[in-house]
């Protein structure tokens, strides 16, 4: 196995000295489209959309959104990034700005994180001014329509995807996929690949928390062990029963510490790095209780505008809570699937299918555990017999 | 043609499904499920023209 030090990796995370990240290079709209493209550039947000494509996509005159809010709670990425490298998010967001030749620039992220933006920004003299938006502190608040909404005054809710995002003249980029495209702009596409695999280029930042001995946010490659990531936040406090990968939209994944975080090797679990959450569950804890607990919030994070996730999440919520308490009824492992795969796909964002997600894997990961369960037993208390 | 459903208007009022039977089916709450994806087969043409017609919320969009 490739050692820590090889593979974790730290650029957005580096020490800047006293000379600071050094001066952003002046750029046409093609040559930052083409370094996006070169370097493979893909959104940090959790989807993975390719940066280029939607620069290309985007109308000139266009309004650039640089996406902070960060809504999901096992998530600290952003808000570290934001307090450690504001002038890198500001840059990739003059950056994006130049790209779709925009005429007015945003930055969305909680109330905390902006009161120390505001004298950066005031220290900048940037081309394209920047005019700030607190995030409420909700999971679908950063979802990109929901971002859209915000910044024109409505509520930070999703709405309908039957127009993309870019076609309405809106560029909604996560921050610390601003603040890797200020670095590529300074290093070129080729130092940015030299990170990473060569499918998923550069690096991303990790949010490790649960049962690790130093929890906060590091930095690596794609392609990353998850041992090593976890090694970077202290290593395991305790011996692992399952990681959850991508956050409260993403998979459990066995506690392998030789298994690559990268969207290929995370697949056949239906998990992906996501937006870089990484929650290690102890041996001592039920993974079931867990999800239940994480479903339920979930559920009570409906924005409460999509019949199906409305009514479909809070069933599916106590579907779960049923099985975690050992609630011996016949078919409510059937009963969790089917509502996942009912409620998948119908809905204006991604909230019902990325609860659904963590439901199936849950299942999958859990299996013995649902079988233990149903016979009113449980392994984490009890251990297998 | 594709059938395209904005959920934040859908209220589940079931005229989409009843006259779009072969496409739609209902959930276990009224709202519309697409049986076998969203694509309008040529034959439906008609039948998803007037279940867009008549969606009292206007939720139901046929789009390219």
């Amino acid at each position: 196995m490739t050692s820590v030090v090889e593979q974790v990796e730290r650029r957005l995370l580096a020490g800047t000295g006293a000379a600071g990240p050094g001066r952003l290079p002046v750029l046409d709209p093609s040559q930052i489209i083409g370094m996006a493209r070169d370097a493979g550039l893909t959104g940090r947000g959790g989807a993975g959309f390719p940066v280029w494509r939607k620069l290309t996509a985007v109308a000139p005159g266009s309004v650039v959104i640089a996406n902070g809010a960060e809504g999901e709670p096992a998530s600290g990425k952003d808000r570290a990034l934001l307090a450690y490298q504001p002038d890198l998010v500001l840059d990739g967001l003059q950056l994006i700005g130049m790209a779709a030749r925009a005429g007015t620039a945003h930055l969305y992220a909680p109330k905390a994180a902006l009161a120390p933006l505001r004298a950066v920004l005031a220290a900048r003299h940037d081309r394209l001014p920047v005019t700030l938006h607190a995030a409420p502190d909700a999971f679908v608040s950063g979802e990109e329509t929901a971002v859209v909404s915000a910044i024109g005054g409505r509520a930070a809710v999703p709405s309908d995807k039957r127009i993309r995002t870019v076609d309405k003249g809106f560029l909604v980029q996560n921050v610390e996929t601003l603040a890797h495209l200020a670095l590529i702009a300074r290093h070129g596409p080729g130092w940015f690949r030299t990170a990473g695999t060569a499918d998923e280029p550069g690096t991303f930042l990790a949010t490790v928390s649960g049962a690790v001995r130093r929890p906060g946010v590091v930095e690596a490659g794609y392609g990353v062990r998850l041992g090593e990531l976890i090694a970077a936040a202290g290593g395991p406090a305790a011996e692992l029963r399952a990681v959850l990968i991508g956050g409260y939209h993403g998979g459990w994944v066995p506690a392998d510490p030789a298994l690559p975080v990268s969207r290929r090797a995370l697949e056949p679990y239906g998990a992906a790095p996501g937006a870089g959450v990484i929650v290690a569950l102890p041996r001592n804890a039920c993974g079931l209780s867990e999800t239940a607990r994480i479903v339920g919030y979930l559920a009570d994070q409906v924005a409460g505008q999509c019949g199906p996730c409305v009514n479909g999440l809070p069933r599916m919520a106590g579907t779960l809570a049923d099985l975690a308490a050992r609630r011996p009824e016949p078919g409510l492992a059937a009963e969790a699937q089917r509502l996942a795969r009912l409620v998948s796909g119908r809905g204006a964002c991604r909230h019902p299918d990325g609860t659904a997600r963590l439901v199936l894997s849950a299942m999958r990961a859990f299996e013995a555990d649902v079988a233990a369960h149903l016979n009113g037993r449980c392994l984490a208390v009890e251990g297998p017999r | 043609m594709r059938l395209h459903i904005d959920w934040t208007a859908c209220d589940g009022r079931g005229v989409c499904t009843e006259l779009l039977t072969e496409m739609l089916t209902e959930d276990d709450w009224g709202f519309p499920v697409l049986r076998n994806g969203d694509t309008v087969p040529p034959p439906l043409d008609g039948a998803a023209r007037r279940a867009v017609d008549r969606c009292p919320m206007l939720a139901l969009r046929l789009v390219t």
